[in-house]
This record gives structure tokens, sequence and C-alpha cells, in this order.
């Protein structure tokens, strides 16, 4: 581990102001008083509060399910997009239009779609928040593996195609495992985003399946409680203790 | 590398372009308009006798709003299955509302002056009056409100006003005036909150003037303005949601306060207190609306009539400290919660001597306007 | 770009082309035509309508929106927005870049675990997050109480409702943002090309100037633009940690739609930001080619 060097003080700043944060929500998640903000004691009150809660979970569900639909949506959408891009076309134009989702505001995007799929009589759920959210997600994924893209030399695929390899294969075998990287820190940044993602989310909705940000936010005015904190300090251990036993069992490795 | 760009895709786009905005043009003229069919009279196209069984509900209102177990109770007694779905503002579900054809919303609640935009587009079915015998537990001065004269699109659910939450044991005085806000002490500078929603925003600065809270006067806004950003550089934040809890740890000292809200300040720390300043305030009202594009108009009034029984609005009462219009519900309201939250006393009569908030039609624009000028200056 | 495409004759090879070019590119562009340029273009072609008394349309052409978008207090806000996302940009560059570079040297098997470190902090909801923040922060919050009562300062220092908060809650939001990308270009460098230039003599600050940099510039341009546009756009960490006391172009175009419900104005700020951010874009790709041009040639 010497290799990273000075490295080391970037990288332990970052995970502190990112972790921090964190800290002190999963402290807040064990507060007996009703709020986020101010201390009233210890209390593992909102643990059971939140195992009650079907509302909350029921929302977690559905925004799992839009998350890890949408990102695989995106990841093949994005990837494919971004290749065709880099090799078939030379066109700004289409650049620009494949970023774009990234630049228009997230209540154009939602009222805009709420009005397109009401013209086309699509009736609301959570397929529609899957659609919008690949929208923006399949824009995030494509820009991520271009930049990689930008920088890989084509010679690898046009020996694999020399030597007989078919288009598919030479695709599946030198192509993606060449920008895989990307792929993964790509389908991790939808899956993040889409997540926790609201105003769109709100919008493509239909009632009956509100997914956890919308069930959030509406909690505003009468007050987000601490079960939120406990949620999330549930979900941030069963994922790290996922993650570190993924790693554990199958020496998870990175594919380059 | 280089290769020509392709003209026919850029073509296809404008095409594209083109066409979208002629579905626009087709699509919205039905429902376009605004000013919409607000003199529409109750249809008669509802039945009294269906069978409510056959019929079930989407309702969508704020978390936490009315009890958790109301569903369950109202499919057990009355029958229809009632689905509850949430949303954070008032202008979120106006927005989703008029975007949308058939949302598959049938009850929603909103604010009044909100309830009165949505008539005004045509989107409200008229409450059919008969079907709601439980009108009669509201007080008379309920079917008042100016937003809604005489509850023809919408019931009012709980109402209160607005004023200034402050902690009497670190004030050397008593507020009872708007300036103690706006133009503050010293030992109140950078410790004082004020509501960001525009209509609050606007309020004390409006009240202070001797101007109505509706008005629609740019010369009385432009006054308004001038106040506002005079304050700005004295205030802690402009805050909705937060302001109650700031107040109980001391950040703030007095905040600009929805009634309710301030009861979540006092629940805390019983030095807080609450007061109506002497040149007047609002009275807000939220309400029960019913959506033209409901298939179940009927299980909507019925649950709409079973929601102002007096056991759940008096659940409202008790739980979210809000004042409700239903005389039936606060008669059964224990006398000593009135002690600890003495705004929860007002009469109705206190409450109809401030000034209830309606729509500003053309003139809303111009809020939102001033509102960003205030925060940005 | 294979030599085949300019070699008459080749028929068969032009059609592979062809029809790899509709395989790649038709189902994202097909995508992006239905779920984006439609919807988008709905409510963009509002602009030359009027709003309706109560909120809604009214199908009455009208140039008046476009010009009420040039009141001043528009561009104010725009330039404000323009200084907050810039300075949360350089940062996150400043910040995120070392960590991403830190991360690609990891040991193979731990990069996807610090990778997956960066974003879990935000499989949380934000605003839970952001009340994290207030709580640190809050002039009675835990770091003012132990300054004061280490002795450091007397007053408690103003951290929150300024825009210093906003600018710290926007690197906050989106700093994945900026390493996620970073890392993905920076992975592939080649060490062997550092070290030949090592090799050569070239000094660590030329390795990185000459060889690293201009390999990683296209994940830290991609970075940069998703750190920046959503830092223009956002509006609720201006609300909740600046205290409504700034206002972003995110709020501004929010509050047209919602709190107006004035959608012919919104749909014109909307598309002032689009072609702001567009003209910026085509600007960066623009001297991004020249630098790339000038690399290869």
């Amino acid at each position: 581990m010497t290799r990273i060097g000075w490295l080391r003080l970037p990288l332990t700043l970052t995970y502190v102001f990112l972790y921090v944060p964190v800290v002190v929500l999963v402290i807040m998640s064990f507060n007996a008083s009703k709020s986020p903000f101010s201390w009233g004691g210890v209390s593992t009150h909102w643990y059971a509060v939140l195992a009650g809660d079907q509302n909350v979970l029921k929302g977690l569900g559905n925004t799992l399910v839009v998350a890890a639909g949408a990102t695989v949506l995106s990841v093949a959408l994005g990837t494919l997009i971004a290749v065709g891009l880099q090799r078939h076309s030379n066109s700004s134009f289409l650049d620009s239009f494949a970023l774009a989702p990234a630049i228009v505001p997230d209540i154009v995007l939602g009222i805009g779609l709420l009005v397109f799929f009401s013209l086309i009589s699509v009736t609301l759920g959570l397929h529609s928040v899957l659609l919008a959210h690949v929208v923006f997600g399949m824009a995030f994924v494509a820009a991520v593996v271009r930049a990689r893209l930008s920088q890989t030399d084509p010679s690898l695929e046009e020996a694999s195609r020399d030597l007989g390899a078919g288009q598919v294969a030479t695709f599946f075998r030198i192509t993606v495992p060449s920008i895989m990287p990307a792929i993964i820190a790509g389908a991790l940044l939808v899956f993040t985003l889409s997540l926790d993602e609201f105003v769109i989310a709100f919008f493509t909705d239909g009632p009956s399946t509100p997914t956890l940000p919308i069930v959030i936010y509406s909690m505003v005015r009468f007050g987000v409680t601490p079960e939120i904190n406990a949620l999330a300090s549930l979900l941030m251990l069963v994922s790290f203790t996922a993650v570190l036993a993924a790693q554990r069992l199958t020496r998870l490795t990175d594919s380059v | 590398m280089r290769r020509h760009t392709h003209t026919p895709r850029r073509t296809t786009l404008v095409a594209v372009a083109a066409a979208a905005s002629m579905f626009v043009l087709a699509a919205c003229g039905g429902n376009g308009g605004g000013s919409g069919d607000a003199s529409a009279l109750p249809s008669d196209s509802l039945n009294p006798s269906v069978d409510l069984k056959t019929q079930s509900l989407v309702v969508s209102n704020w978390a936490a709003y009315m009890p958790d177990d109301l569903p369950a109770n109202f499919q057990k007694e009355v029958g229809p299955k009632v689905t509850v779905t949430t949303h954070a503002t008032n202008e979120e579900i106006v927005a989703k509302l008029t975007a949308g054809t058939d949302s598959g919303i049938d009850v929603a609640f909103v604010s009044g002056q909100y309830a009165q935009a949505l008539a005004a587009q045509g989107l409200l079915e008229p409450i059919h009056a008969d079907l709601i015998p439980n009108l009669a537990n509201l007080y008379p001065e309920a079917t008042k409100l100016p937003y809604d004269i005489g509850n023809k699109y919408s019931v009012p659910y709980s109402w209160g006003t607005t004023g200034l939450c402050y902690r009497s044991d670190k004030l050397s005085f008593t507020p009872d005036s708007w300036n103690d806000l706006l133009s503050p002490r010293p030992e109140l500078v950078g410790k004082t909150t004020m509501l960001a929603t525009e209509r609050w925003l606007m309020l004390p600065a409006q009240k202070s003037l001797g101007f109505s809270a509706n008005t629609t006067d740019p010369a009385q806004m432009d006054q308004v303005k001038a106040k506002l950003i005079a304050t700005k550089p004295t205030l802690l934040a402009y805050d909705d949601t937060t302001f109650y809890d700031r107040l109980v740890s001391g950040e703030a000292l007095m905040v600009e306060a929805w009634d309710g809200w301030c009861n979540y300040g006092i629940a805390k720390d019983k030095n807080i207190k609450f007061v109506v300043p002497k040149e007047g305030s609002d009275l807000w009202a939220d309400t029960m609306v019913i959506l033209k594009t409901s298939k179940n108009k009927e299980a909507a009034h019925a649950l709409i009539n079973y929601i102002l029984g007096a056991k759940v609005q008096s659940w409202v009462v008790e739980n979210i400290l809000y004042k409700v219009p239903n005389k039936a519900a606060m008669d059964l309201v224990a006398p000593a919660l009135e002690v600890d939250y003495p705004n929860l006393a007002f009469t109705p009569t206190d409450l109809l001597k401030q000034e209830g908030l309606v729509d500003l039609g053309d003139a809303g624009p111009m809020y939102t306007k001033i509102a960003t000028e205030v925060t940005a200056s | 770009m294979t030599s085949a495409d300019l070699v008459p004759g080749r028929g068969a090879s032009r059609r592979r082309a062809r029809v790899e070019r509709v395989v790649f590119l038709g189902p994202g562009i097909g995508y992006l035509i239905a779920f984006m340029a439609i919807p988008v273009l709905l409510i963009l072609s509002l602009t030359i309508f009027k709003r309706g008394r109560f909120g809604g349309v009214v199908y009455q052409p009208t140039i008046e929106n476009f010009i009420r978008a040039f009141d001043p207090i528009y561009l104010s806000v725009l330039g404000n927005s323009l200084v907050i996302a810039s300075i949360t940009t350089v940062l996150a560059l400043a910040l995120g870049y070392p960590t991403a570079y830190g991360i690609a040297k990891l040991a193979p098997k731990w990069r996807t675990i610090a990778l997956i470190a960066v974003v879990l902090p935000f499989w949380t909801n934000f605003l839970i997050r952001t009340y994290a923040w207030i709580v640190l922060l809050n002039s009675e919050g835990p770091i003012n109480k132990s300054l004061v009562g280490a002795g450091l300062i007397h007053q408690p220092l103003e951290l929150l409702y300024t825009r210093g908060a906003v600018v710290a809650g926007l690197l906050y939001a989106y700093i994945p943002l900026m390493i996620l990308p970073l890392y993905a270009s920076i992975e592939r460098l080649d060490p062997q090309l550092r070290e030949a230039a090592a090799n050569l003599g070239a000094s660590p600050w030329r390795t990185f100037r000459d060889v690293t940099l201009p390999l990683t510039l296209p994940g830290a341009i991609i970075g940069s633009i998703f750190v920046f546009v959503p830092s223009m756009g956002n509006f609720i960490i201006p609300e909740l940690l600046g205290g409504g006391k700034t206002v972003m172009v995110g709020n501004l175009i929010r509050d047209q739609f919602l709190k107006a419900r004035d959608w012919p104005f919104g749909a014109v700020l909307a598309l002032a930001l689009i072609m702001f951010l567009v003209a910026l874009f085509a600007l960066q790709s623009w001297v991004t080619r020249r630098l790339n041009g000038g690399g290869r040639t």
C-alpha cells in the first residue's frame, strides 16, 4: 500500500468529509426526541417504529426496484450509445443530444414527461418512474464511458476482427472489458442518483407506488422523524456488510 | 476520421419539435383557458344509492395528517378501500393535478387558495352537500371562508392563523407587533426567521403597512418589497420547516410561525409562546377536494363525510395540534389541551377577524418575482 | 473510422458499418427522442403562450415572456449561480482528482470497495443528510460548542445560512459525480507510460503534465460538467443550508412552475438556462478538440 504515498492525505480528507455527516446521521437515529435536529437522549424507539411502518418499507421496496431497473437499462443503452458516438458518429450535435438529459432542469423533464404520458394515455406507476430515470441515467453512463473510450486504442478490436472474431464477440470480449471500470462507475452513479431522486419521480409516479423520497418529502410538513435516520443507518450497514462479504467470498476484484 | 454531418438527422429532429408543439396545441386546447367553468353547478350524475363497496379511493395528503388507521376503519364501517398517497407541498400536487389528464387521485388535501385555483380551472367536482350530512358539524363560520364561500368545491379540514412564536424566557419584552420581527431590537438581530412561502413571506410587511394580505396593487407591493429587503440582513434565515426546532435549541428567539407549528415548539419547551400581532394576520385553511376525473365520487363524498365525524377531526386537534372548523370535534377536545396550547382556544369568531387568503389570480407571478427580489437581495 | 469506409467497392463493409451505427446509436437516440426530446419540447413550446388567470396555459401567442426574462433580477441570479457553481466545481476538482487518483492506485481488490464507499453516504435520503449538516454547523451545534468551549472563539461562528454553507452543501452533494468519472479515466492509465517518462528523465510534475493530465482530461471535463450543472439547478440546499438567503437558477425555474404557476415563463427561463449551458459546452468541446488535435498531430 506504500505506492499510494502522499495520496493518502486527499483520500483521508475526502472520506472524512463524506462520512462526518453520516456519523451524525447515525447518532441521530438513536435520538429519543422526535426531531432529527435536537438531541433528547438515547433510544432505539425509531428502529421499532421503522419496523412497523409499512409505508416507508414499501417505499424502500419501490425505490430499489426502480433504481435497479433504471441502472440495468441505463448501462445497456448508455454503453451502446457511447460506443456508437465514439466509433460511428462525428456529429457534435449528437454528442450534445446524448448529454442533454444532464442539463435539462429536472422539473421541466418531470412535468414534460407527465404531460407526455397523459397524452399517450400511459398509466403511471413504477414503470413510468423507471422509464424517466433511464433518461438521465443513460446520459451519465454514456458520458463516463465515452470519457474512457476517447483514449482507448481501437487497434485491439481491429485485430480481433481481423482474426475472424464476430462483431458481437469482439464487442463483448474486447470492448466491454476495456471499459468495465467506466461501466461500474456509471452504474454506481445511476443507482445512487435514482435512489434519491424526488422531483421527476413525484411527477411520473402513480398514486399507489410511492418511492422512498416521495414518502420522506411528504413528511416534511409534520416532521421528518429519526425513523428515516434509522432506515438510512440500517441501509448503509446492510450495504457495507454485503459488499465486504462479497469481496471475501468471491475475491471480488476489479475486472481490469 | 472526419465524416460529414448527416443533415437528415437534424431535419428529423426539427420535424419532431414541430410535431410536438402541434401536439400541445391540439391536446391542451381542451383544458386551457384557466378561468374554466367555475360556474358549473352540481351535476346530477351521482347515484346516492350506489353500492359503495364496489368503489375504491385514492387520497393524496401530507404524510401523517390523518389517522393511520383511517383507511382500515373507513373500509370496515363504510365499504370502499382507501389508498393514501402523499405529497410534500400544495404547489407540487397542484402542478401534478394540472399537468395530467387523470392522476388517478379521487380526493386531495390542499390549502384553501389552491382549492380555489383548481376549481377555477374546472378540475374539481362540486361538493354535493346532501351526500355529506356531517357538514352540520362545521361551525357556521366555516362556510364563510373567502376562497370558497359556501364550500361549493371544497370542505375545510383544519384552519388557523399566523403569528409570532417566541422564547418568553429569553426576551426582555413581550412582542405584539409585526414590527418586532421586521425591525427587530438589537437583542433579536440574527435571531429571527421568517416563513419562506411567498404568501407568508409578504404577510408581516403587508399587515404592518396596513395592506390586505391579498393585495394585488403593484404600488403597495413595492412598499412591501422595500420593507422586506430592509429586514433581510437582520434574519437568521427564511425557514418553512425547521423554525420551531431552531426556537427550541435557542438558535432563534422569535420566528414567524403558523399557529399549529408553534405548538410543536411549545410541546418541547413551555417557555415558547404564540401571539397574533395587533396589526392582524391571515386566516388559512386546509381543505378536502374531489377531482372531476374521479370515478368514485359517491365514495369520495362518503369519505369526506366520515372525516367530518367528530372522532377523526378531534384526532387532528389532539395529534396535529391544529384547530379544526368542526364544532362537534372541538367540543370533544379535553380543556387541558387548550391550557397547554392556548392558541387552540381561539374561537371561530377570533379567527374570522383575520383575513382569509384567496388566490391572487393574475398577480401570482408578481408575488413570486418580489419573493425572488427579496431573497436574492 | 476504419479504412474500409474510404475504399469504394467494399460494399459489405460499408453496409456493416451502417448496421453497426444503427445498432449502437439507434436504441439510445430513439429512447431520448421519445422520453426526453418530446416531453421537453412539449414544455418549451409553452414559451410563446400566456399564463391563465389561475395557472394553466392560455393558447394565445405572445412574446411577452421573453421580454420579461431580461429583467435584471434574473441576470443577477444567473450571475450569482454561476459564481457559486464555479467555486463548487473547482473545489470538487481539487478534492476529487487526487482522490480518484488515489483510488485508482489502490490494490485492485480494494478499488471497488473504495468506489462504493464514495457513493454509500448517498444511499441515504438527501433531506436527512442535509439535516445532519445543519446539526453540525448551527450556532448551537457541536463544532461551535467545542470551539467556544475550548476558548478559541467567544461568539459562535456563523457557519450556517451563508453562501459558504451553500457551497459546502453542494460540494458534498456532488463530489461523487466528480470522483467516479475521473476514476474511470484515470484507472486505465498505463503505469508503464509514466515509468517510461520517468526513465527518460522527466520530473514527476512534467510526467503529470505531459502524460497523466492529457489522458485524464476527458474524465475531468465530464466530472466538472456533472458537478457544475446540478449545482446551478439545486434548489433545496440554498433553502436549507443557505437559509433561503441565496437564490440559484434552480430556485427560479422551480418557483415559476410551482409557486407562480406560470409555466410559459418557467419554460422561458428553462430554455435560457439550457441554451446558456449548451453554449458553455460548445465552447468547452471546441477547446478540448483544439487541445486534443494539437496533441495528436
